[in-house]
């Protein structure tokens, strides 16, 4: 009895089970576009699991996202809703690419002033909001959403300008130089038969590592949740509010940046126009609630995340939209959104039972 | 003032019968009476908390009473809703204005029932001179084309009463109407009573302050603990005689106390003016110190500055001027951390708001001010070790149940012993200066022995405690010396063994010593 209870408590539980329910709407869906869901879902299984080639695919269609999904995380623990991650993703990548492209340093030091260029323009884009909020009492939702669109136009901007654009023609940046990527080693890269492979999901991992003991371990934390859960009592007791929020909007816009960097440094090595946001911000929204806002936790939910991405855009081969999959994830969230109600349902039918 | 009653004694407008209204087990209204003739005004007199609101939102309708008869003109009525008490002439004002801040007055006060010009458009031009005309009739200046943000608070007051007259009310409630006005807004309103009733309205007065209902009332009648107690006519009376009705009840326990002469002064509060939120001045120059071993009561019914004047201290409002010293040192407008830090820990009177972040687990809802120390953190990191084992010591000492419960949210303990947490925080600070405000309310008698059991102890280690409580049962059986605050300013000062509770009440409504 005692077990089954602590199964109803967990919250890993209703996640898992959200993520079912999804899989079972998407199937509804592809039943009526004809299509078998056992060939989609296989080939979707197949698409992630059948090579270690894939696998690593995943973790790099992973890295950005647990990062952008830390910093909304980091953000719904302290209070604040960074729904402007994609704006500081975007600042993040053009600060990585340019510093790439302009600047000649040796390896290891050029991808390292890269990253910190882009998780300081992340943290600057927030903390512009973050100012607005505590001095203007502007709320940050709507300024993050404005600066999302000043980001994306923005971008667009620097890739058009002499010097960053490309000579050879085409809308995009110049490479970013060799020594500025964060490729893994050639022969490691042949190895696992995976041209994009790289070291940002071992940054996003050491990241979400880091955040959590900020967040659990350290007094930093501590001020930070405690404003986050309660202003007035963190006021009363002494905690300076607006430089806790200030502080958690920064370090939430920084990882944002960081999102952006290994994208570019990593994957793409430079940045297009772009003809629409590309998601990677919102996504992180999706990552953080699947995760319950634990760092830990975004890992993994960026991981499978990051499979059902790079899975997903297979289905066409099975002639499957490959939109299933945000009917997919768009279900998972709103059933962890109401797993609430789920648990007292659960719950109170357990102790009928019992009684 | 001297008041010119319009009453007709003939013509009853309102009878309620026997009202009861139950909330689960606590009765707010049990079996009480009413009546209310035309051209009357008649006061409702009680404490907070007595029932003063509960009956009249059941007379406008809000709440079905669980039993007991309506009349309206002589007929039993059913309201279901504030719409069937407008339908039936009964409009109330209510103490916290219902505005829309950037709509004109005139907007504000057809809201809801536009004249239109064939149906569609609003008639701004009629509007505008029905509300001049109903302004003009009863003498109450409004500008119909400014807009709320922009004008007084006295004048919003006249445009939430026209908004009821317009609506074609005979009866009037007016709850605590005079909280947020000036002296001379005050005078204003009793005028625009008195042209009400000339006109044959007939007008409900909630309120607790003495003076304004001697000025402007026929009658009064008083309820103390949801109970009916009597009916008088105002004139009969006295203001201590209301004030014995009001309170009157025994002193529940004298808490036990040692002899003590107090020491040095500790805090010492001079000339304090501060604004309140929207900018009214609710501290007139207050004069107030604590001395060690003392226990200060300050008493005053909700909304003389009490509120302001905690904040003041503990650093949530600057002050606009005046000063303040904690053991001789400057502490005029620190912030809540060095409000801290010059020796003020305090118990705030909204303990879910102030006192506790409920979703941190009471371990850490234990360290709030000293989690940055030694020893429950070292160069950034904390000490989970030592924060457990100062939790299980504190909840062991002050008796926080259910043992245990270290790593479990505070919101998931029971309001008492969330108190029990917040005094055993606050209490182990130990500081020059312990403020408690209101800091038994909603608890059971058995927590509240409790917490006055600590608040003696730290008078008796020679800490100063300055205790703010609506509650006067409270103020007089704990406090060395009590303190009167009436509209911000310190009225009157009594020894604690020699308080009465007539004179108290007296003194609280706005009366001064000895004098009748």
């Amino acid at each position: 009895m005692k077990t089954k209870k602590s199964i109803l408590d967990s919250n890993l539980f209703y996640t898992v089970l959200a993520i079912i329910i999804g899989f079972a709407i998407g199937a509804i869906f592809l039943l009526i576009a004809g299509i078998s869901p056992a060939v989609a879902y296989g080939k979707l299984l197949d698409s992630v699991f059948s090579k270690p080639k894939y696998l690593v695919w995943t973790l790099v269609y992973a890295a950005p996202v647990i990062f952008t999904g830390l910093s909304v995380a980091f953000s719904f623990r302290t209070g604040v809703f960074n729904i402007g991650a994609e704006g500081q993703y975007i600042v993040g990548s053009v600060a990585a690419c340019v510093v790439g492209i302009k600047l000649q340093l040796p390896p290891i030091i050029h991808p390292l002033v890269c990253l910190l260029a882009a998780a300081a323009a992340g943290c600057l884009w927030s903390l512009i909001v973050g100012i607005l909020k505590t001095t203007r009492g502007i709320h940050e939702v709507l300024s993050f959403i404005m600066f999302n669109w000043i980001a994306y136009y923005f971008q667009n901007y620097v890739v058009n300008l002499p010097g960053i654009r490309r000579q050879s023609g085409g809308e995009a940046t110049e490479n970013v130089a060799d020594a500025a990527r964060i490729l893994l080693p050639d022969g490691l890269m042949k190895t696992l038969d995976c041209s994009g492979a790289n070291w940002g999901f071992i940054f996003a991992s050491i990241a979400a590592i880091i955040i959590f003991i900020i967040i659990e371990k350290t007094t930093l934390g501590y001020e930070l949740k405690a404003v986050g859960f309660n202003k007035n009592a963190a006021e009363f007791a002494g905690i300076n509010v607006n430089r806790s929020m200030l502080t958690a909007l920064g370090i939430s816009g920084a990882l944002a940046g960081l999102g952006g960097a290994v994208q570019v440094l990593g994957m793409g090595g430079r940045l297009s126009q772009l003809a629409a946001q590309e998601g990677f911000g919102f996504d992180g929204i999706t990552v953080a609630l699947i995760a319950g806002s634990n760092p830990l936790g975004c890992i993994l939910s960026g991981l499978f995340y990051g499979a059902m991405k790079y899975g997903g855009s297979k289905l066409t081969i099975v002639r499957a939209p490959s939109e299933v999959v945000n009917i997919i994830m768009g279900c998972v969230i709103i059933f962890i959104a109401i797993s609430q109600v789920f648990k007292v349902l659960f719950t109170s039918i357990g102790k009928k039972k019992e009684a | 003032m001297s008041h010119q009653s319009h009453m007709d004694p003939n013509t009853m407008v309102i009878e309620m019968r026997d009202i009861v209204k139950k909330f689960g087990d606590f009765t707010a209204n049990d079996h009480i009476n009413l009546t209310l003739h035309k051209g009357e005004v008649h006061a409702i007199l009680g404490e907070n908390g007595a029932g003063k609101s509960t009956l009249m939102n059941v007379l406008c309708g809000l709440y079905h009473p669980t039993s007991g008869q309506i009349f309206v003109d002589g007929k039993e009525v059913h309201m279901n809703g504030p719409r069937d008490a407008i339908d039936l002439g009964i409009g109330m004002v209510h103490q916290h204005f219902m505005l829309i801040q950037p709509f004109t007055v005139t907007d504000n006060i057809i809201l809801g029932i536009e004249p239109t010009k064939a149906g569609v458009v609003v008639d701004e031009k009629l509007a505008r001179q029905r509300v001049l005309e109903l302004s003009e009739r009863y003498g109450m200046k409004v500008d119909p084309d400014a807009k709320i943000e922009d004008i007084s608070v006295g004048m919003q007051q006249r445009v939430e009463i026209l908004k009821v007259l317009y609506r074609g009310s005979n009866v009037l409630i007016l709850d605590e109407p005079t909280a947020s006005l000036t002296p001379q807004e005050i005078d204003e309103l009793m005028q625009i009573i008195d042209n009400l009733t000339k006109d044959g309205k007939s007008v409900i007065l909630i309120t607790h302050k003495l003076k304004e209902i001697k000025a402007c009332s026929d009658t009064c009648t008083v309820i103390r603990q949801g109970k009916y107690i009597k009916t008088v006519n105002v004139a009969d009376v006295n203001e201590n005689e209301m004030a014995a009705m009001m309170v009157g009840r025994d002193v529940n326990f004298k808490v036990e106390k040692k002899e003590m002469t107090p020491g040095d002064v500790v805090l010492d509060i001079k000339d304090i003016h501060a604004k309140d939120y929207r900018g009214i001045e609710i501290l007139r120059g207050l004069n107030l110190n604590v001395r060690q071993g003392e226990i200060v009561g300050l008493c005053g019914v909700d909304g003389n500055g009490q509120t302001e004047l905690v904040e003041v201290l503990t650093g949530l409002r600057k002050a606009e001027s005046g000063s303040i010293t904690m053991m001789g040192k400057d502490a005029f407008n620190l912030n809540p951390h060095d409000s801290f830090e010059a020796g003020i820990s305090s118990i705030p009177a909204d303990r879910q708001k102030h006192g506790l972040v409920l979703d941190f687990s009471i371990e850490d809802n234990l360290i709030v001010q000293h989690y940055k120390e030694a020893p429950f953190s070292k160069n950034g990191i904390l000490k989970r070790d030592a924060i457990r084992k100062n939790a299980t010591d504190l909840m062991e000492k002050f008796d926080v149940r259910p043992r245990g419960a270290e790593g479990k949210a505070a919101g998931t303990l029971s309001g008492g012993n969330q108190q029990k947490v917040i005094i055993a925080r606050e209490v182990t600070n130990d500081k020059e200066l312990l403020i408690a405000f209101n800091p038994t309310r909603g608890l059971d008698v058995g927590a509240i022995e409790f917490v006055h059991k600590y608040l003696v102890e730290q008078r008796n280690k020679g800490r100063a405690v300055l205790l703010v409580s609506f509650e006067l049962d409270e103020i007089m059986s704990l406090s060395d010396r009590i303190e009167v605050i009436f509209d911000g300013e310190i009225t009157g000062s009594v020894p604690g063994a020699e308080a009465d509770e007539k004179e108290l009440g007296f003194m609280m409504a706005g009366g001064k010593k000895n004098e009748n």
